[in-house]
C-alpha cells in the first residue's frame, strides 16, 4: 500500500497534449475516481502511473519513490483493463497465478494465494475454467483477482464497469468497494460515468482536455463545482450569465439573484450554476424582494418519471430544467407561466 | 444450376489433378513406356532406393528447407512483432518493400542473387541456397505472422508487464502462445517455399551438390526414367500433407 503523487506531469503524443501540467495527490488507502470525457487524458494519467508510458515532464512517486522512468514490471502496480486482457491461452488459475509465477513464487504458496484471491472475488471453484467460458462479470472478477494477488502497492482500474450491463454494474460497484475496503489498497479508477464516480470514490479528479479541472470529495465537487464544465459533467446544472451589481448578480435576461459565494467587483461578468433539484416550480408570477431567488419561466413540458418530475422550462431565450419530487400534487400544466425559485446558497458562481 | 456448377467444379479438379494422378499411377506401372493395361509394380521405387544422386539431392532439399524454416521463422516472427509493436520512421516504406520480392520473377531474383553472391564472395552451394531461400521465405513469414498479430490485444502485453513479467517473459508466455498457430503456418509456408524452389536453387547449385528439383530437372534432360515419377509422387504426398497442415492451423488461428 502506498500513496501516489503526480506533480506537474505533461505528456505529448506527437503534437497532441494528452496531459498538461497535472498535479494530484492520491493518499494511502483511498479510492479515487478520475472522471472526464474521452480525450480528457484520464486514461493517459492511469497509464503513466502504471508505467506503460513515461511523462515528458513532471514527477510521479509511489510510496515516496520516484518512478516516472521505471518500467511497468518494476512498479508493483496492479491494473485491471477495460477489456480485462485475460490471457486466452491460460485457464482461470493460470491467469490469476501469472504475476506470482513470473516472480518465481513457490508453487505451494501460489496455490494458497490464488485460492485466497478467488475467494475474495467469489470465484472459488472455477480455477479450471477457460476464460472464454466465463460470463462478463466473471471475467472481470478474474481480472481483479489477477491484479490483487500480487499484493500491489496501488490498484488501477480502467473503466472497470463499462463493459457490464446495468444490473450487473450496480452489484459490482458494491463489490468493488467491499474488496477495496477489505484489502485497504490505494485504488485509482478511470470512468466517464459520473454516477459511478460519485458512488465509488472517496475523492474525484475531474479532467478535461488534459488538465485537472477540480479535485475533491464527491460532495464538495457536486456542491461547489469550480467551472461550468465540472458543474454540467458531474451532475446536471442550469447555467446563467449575468453581471455583478452590488451584492447580487443581475441575470442577462432576468432579475438580480443572490448568492452566498464571494462576488467579484461590480460590473464583472459572471456565470452561475444552479442544480435542477434545488429549484422549485410554482404557479404564478415571480415576486421581487423575497428571501429566495425567483425568476419567471414558461412550462414547455412536465415529464413524469414515477418518483420524480422533470420540468422543461423556458426562461427568456434559455431552457431550464427542474427536478421535482412527486408529492402527489398535480404537475403544473404545459404552457403555464410559473415562478422558479431557489435559495441564495444554491447559486454557485463558476468559471465559464 | 446446382448440377451445372458441380460439373464445372468437377472439370476444374480434373484439369488440376489429371496430370498428377497419371504420374502417380504410372510410378506404380512396371512398363517404362506408360504401356496399358497397368502391371502393378514397385520396381521404380526400388530403383529409386538405389539412386544415390536423387537420395542425396532429397536430403539436401530437406536440410536446406529445415534451416531456411528455422532462420526465416525466427527472423520473420521477430520482425512481425517489431512492426506490430513499434512505430518508427520509415516503417510504412519498410512494410511496403516486403511485397515486391514476391512479385519479382524468380528468374530475375535468381540471376541477381547469383551475381551478388559472386561479387560479395559468398559464392554458390548449399549455404548460398539457404541465404536465397531465407530471403524468399521471409516476406511470407512476416505477412502470415503479421496477419495473426492483427487480432492481438496489446493490453495483453501491458497486463503481463504490470504483473511483473520482464520483456522476455511477456513474449514467452503471452505473445508467442497467442501467435503459435500463425508461426506454425508461416513455418510450413517457409518450408514449402524452400523445398519447392527450383529456379534459385538451380542458379546457386554447384555441380554435384544439388537439391531435389534441380536433380530431377537434370536427370530428365539426360533421359526420362519412371524413377522420377516415383520421387515426384513421394514429394507430392509430402507436400499435400504439409498443405493440409497449413490449412488446419489457419482455421485454428481464425477460430479464436
Amino acid at each position: 500500500m502506498a500513496s501516489v503523487s503526480v506533480r506537474s506531469v505533461s505528456k505529448l503524443f506527437g503534437s497532441f497534449r494528452a496531459l498538461d501540467d497535472v498535479s494530484i495527490e492520491f493518499d494511502d488507502g483511498g479510492f479515487y475516481g478520475l472522471l472526464g470525457p474521452s480525450g480528457s487524458g484520464k486514461t493517459t494519467l492511469l497509464r503513466l502511473i502504471a508505467g506503460f508510458e513515461y511523462p515528458d515532464a513532471g514527477a510521479i512517486t509511489i510510496g515516496g519513490e520516484s518512478v516516472e522512468r521505471r518500467p511497468a514490471e518494476k512498479r508493483d502496480v496492479g491494473m485491471m483493463f477495460q477489456s480485462y486482457a485475460l490471457f486466452p491461452n491460460m485457464n482461470v488459475f493460470a491467469n490469476v497465478a501469472f504475476g506470482l509465477t513470473v516472480r518465481g513464487v513457490p508453487s505451494g504458496e501460489i496455490r494458497t494465494r490464488v485460492g485466497e484471491a478467488l475467494e475474495l472475488v467469489k470465484l472459488a471453484g472455477l480455477e479450471k475454467r477457460r476464460t472464454h467460458e466465463l460470463s462478463g462479470g466473471q471475467r472481470q472478477r478474474v481480472a481483479l483477482a489477477r491484479a490483487i494477488v500480487i499484493r500491489p502497492r496501488v490498484l488501477l482500474l480502467d473503466e472497470p464497469l463499462s463493459a457490464l450491463d446495468k444490473a450487473l454494474r450496480t452489484g459490482m460497484q458494491i463489490e468493488l468497494k467491499r474488496i477495496q475496503r477489505e484489502i485497504g489498497i490505494t485504488t485509482i479508477f478511470v470512468t466517464h460515468d459520473q454516477e459511478e464516480a460519485l458512488t465509488l470514490s472517496d475523492r474525484i479528479g475531474v479532467l478535461r482536455d488534459g488538465r485537472l479541472i477540480q479535485e475533491g470529495a464527491p460532495r464538495d465537487i457536486y456542491e461547489r463545482p469550480r467551472t461550468a464544465f465540472a458543474a454540467t459533467f458531474l451532475g446536471d446544472a442550469n447555467l446563467f450569465e449575468g453581471t455583478v451589481e452590488g451584492d447580487a448578480i443581475r441575470l442577462d435576461d432576468g432579475p438580480p439573484v443572490r448568492t452566498d459565494d464571494p462576488l467579484p467587483a461590480g460590473g464583472t461578468r459572471v456565470t452561475i450554476a444552479v442544480r435542477p433539484e434545488r429549484m422549485t416550480v410554482s404557479a404564478g408570477s415571480p415576486a421581487a424582494g423575497g428571501a429566495r431567488n425567483e425568476i419567471g419561466a414558461r412550462v414547455d413540458e412536465a415529464i413524469f418519471a414515477g418518483n420524480s418530475l422533470t420540468y422543461m422550462l423556458t426562461h427568456g431565450a434559455r431552457s431550464v430544467r427542474v427536478f421535482a419530487q412527486n408529492t402527489g400534487a398535480e404537475p403544473v400544466a404545459a404552457g403555464a407561466p410559473v415562478r422558479v425559485s431557489w435559495n441564495p446558497a444554491d447559486t454557485i458562481v463558476v468559471d465559464a | 444450376m446446382a448440377t451445372a456448377s458441380r460439373i464445372y467444379l468437377g472439370l476444374v479438379l480434373v484439369f488440376l489433378y489429371a496430370p498428377i494422378a497419371v504420374m502417380a499411377v504410372m510410378s506404380f506401372n512396371d512398363s517404362q513406356f506408360y504401356a496399358l493395361p497397368i502391371k502393378w509394380s514397385l520396381r521404380w521405387y526400388a530403383d529409386l532406393a538405389g539412386n544415390q544422386r536423387l537420395i542425396d539431392a532429397g536430403m539436401n532439399s530437406i536440410l536446406v528447407a529445415v534451416i531456411t524454416t528455422v532462420i526465416a521463422g525466427v527472423l520473420g516472427t521477430a520482425a512481425a512483432i517489431a512492426f506490430f509493436r513499434y512505430t518508427f520512421r520509415g516503417k510504412r516504406l519498410l512494410q511496403g518493400l516486403l511485397f515486391p520480392p514476391i512479385a519479382i520473377p524468380w528468374l530475375i531474383t535468381g540471376t541477381a542473387m547469383l551475381l551478388f553472391f559472386f561479387w560479395t564472395g559468398i559464392g554458390r552451394g548449399l549455404h548460398a541456397m539457404v541465404l536465397g531461400h531465407v530471403a524468399l521465405a521471409l516476406p511470407y513469414v512476416i505477412i502470415v505472422v503479421g496477419a495473426r498479430l492483427q487480432a492481438f490485444d496489446p493490453d495483453l502485453e501491458a497486463a503481463a508487464r504490470s504483473l511483473g513479467a520482464n520483456p522476455w517473459q511477456v513474449v514467452r508466455y503471452v505473445t508467442l502462445p497467442f501467435l503459435a498457430p500463425g508461426v506454425i503456418a508461416a513455418a510450413l509456408f517457409a518450408f514449402a517455399v524452400s523445398f519447392d524452389q527450383f529456379v534459385i536453387s538451380y542458379f546457386l547449385a554447384v555441380p554435384g551438390v544439388s537439391t531435389l528439383p534441380v536433380e530431377i530437372y537434370t536427370s530428365i534432360r539426360k533421359g526420362f526414367t519412371p524413377e522420377i515419377n516415383a520421387i515426384s509422387t513421394i514429394v507430392i504426398v509430402a507436400s499435400m500433407t504439409l498443405l493440409v497442415g497449413v490449412s488446419r492451423f489457419y482455421r485454428f488461428g481464425g477460430d479464436r
